[in-house]
């Protein structure tokens, strides 16, 4: 599971939850794989994010080091900050682990780099 | 589409998928090149923003053919599918998007306006099928399409190629999107023939007024041949008379004559109803 995946991801499909977001991370695993940069996706992707979700993500899974605390108004030229926001978004993948829901503490497995976030009989409203 | 029937009546689709079937999806050359195919032709229908790259849903994604074309495309792409034999092949060839172990029926887990469009090759029908005891396919796929809803950008577009079974799921599923907010409908490819004809639910997630697509094989040309046709026919038809007319038997019996039958000939009595005889009262 990449971060920008996990930046999107929410457990609302639980029954009674309203947000369910972020999802809090309980990496085992995580490496860093290379992925094509494309710089006009990132800047295309950039108001869709929750910085402080990224920033508390990247910390979680230990490549939080040296993200800006708040979000840039445009990344447009600055090419450093664009493949740093590429390697955190697109590269860094969560193998092993556990995802919880921040309302009810319900917890996905991540396994294979897969997050399970099929329901109970009882969870889905 | 596994030969032998239809697979939703064979097993739910997190075990009909297993390894076995799951390995189809890259060792049978045809089969991948209809997923291409479909795929592209769904691309196409979602009518993306040239030249840039999207954020797009899969939705039962399997083994990540459909994505590859995504990517290839140019896009990036988040995946869910139900099965995880069929994940699992996704991951070891290594796609490009990332992948979630997920059932439809139970919502789509994204934050609002995060996709600018899904897609879905050959998945839709397996919603209107109850796999399990609470399973209800309306209910499902009403919570399917409301959260694909939330999810999707505003103006974005979803497009769905499926295999219905039957007039009443197209009728069904068309029913529950348009509940869940959609607008748009039913494209359909090549609908005169048997083989190619494929079925596209094309559905737009707000924004402004969209013209629904044409589908293939259904062109001006197409549509003035049958025109022709019909009116050929309507023409026939007037020239005919009556059948069991008085000009109907005449016919009849002419045809006969030249026919070298041996008809009775034609006189004021041919073909006058009789009249109702008092004699067996």
């Amino acid at each position: 599971m990449k971060l920008l995946t996990h930046n999107m991801l929410t457990s609302n499909i639980i029954k009674g939850v309203t947000k369910g977001f972020p999802l809090g991370i309980q990496p085992s695993r995580v490496e860093v794989q290379e992925v094509d940069f494309n710089p006009d996706f990132i800047t295309r992707i950039l108001p869709k994010l929750d910085w402080p979700a990224l920033r508390q993500a990247a910390t979680e899974v230990g490549h939080g080091d040296g993200l800006p605390e708040a979000l840039p108004e445009s990344v447009d030229g600055d090419e450093g900050l664009q493949k740093m926001l590429h390697n955190i978004l697109l590269q860094v993948e969560v193998l092993e682990g556990e995802l919880v829901c921040p309302e009810t503490g319900r917890k996905f497995p991540i396994q294979n780099g897969i997050p399970n976030m099929l329901l109970n009989e009882t969870e889905v409203s | 589409m596994a030969s032998g029937g239809r697979p939703e009546h064979q097993a739910p689709p997190e075990i009909f998928y297993n390894e076995t079937e799951a390995r189809k999806y890259t060792s049978n050359s045809r089969m991948i090149e209809i997923q291409q195919k479909l795929s592209e032709r769904a691309l196409e229908l979602l009518a993306l923003p040239e030249d840039t790259p999207c954020f797009i849903l899969d939705i039962g994604c399997g083994s990540g053919l459909s994505g590859e074309c995504l990517t290839d495309n140019g896009h990036m792409w988040v995946g869910v599918d139900i099965s995880p034999h069929m994940l699992d092949v996704a991951r070891e060839r290594e796609v490009e998007g990332d992948v979630l172990l997920g059932d439809m029926g139970d919502g789509m887990p994204f934050k609002p306006g995060t996709f600018d469009g899904a897609i879905s090759i050959s998945a839709l029908q397996w919603l209107c099928n109850a796999d399990k005891k609470h399973h209800k396919p309306a209910k499902r796929l009403h919570k399917f399409f409301s959260t694909l809803y939330s999810s999707l950008a505003r103006g974005a577009r979803a497009v769905f190629q499926f295999y219905p079974e039957n007039s009443s799921q197209v009728e069904l599923i068309t029913q529950q999107s348009m509940r869940a907010g959609f607008t748009g409908g039913l494209v359909v490819d090549y609908p005169n023939s048997a083989k190619a004809k494929k079925m596209y639910l094309c559905l737009f997630a707000g924004g402004a007024t969209q013209q629904l697509p044409r589908g293939l094989g259904t062109g001006e040309e197409a549509g003035a041949r049958t025109d022709a046709a019909c009116s050929a026919r309507q023409r026939w038809k007037e020239k005919k008379p009556l059948k069991n007319s008085h000009d109907w038997i005449l016919q009849k019996k002419e045809r006969r004559r030249k026919q070298g039958k041996e008809v009775p000939m034609d006189t004021k009595y041919t073909g006058r109803k009789r009249k109702t005889s008092s004699f067996w009262r």
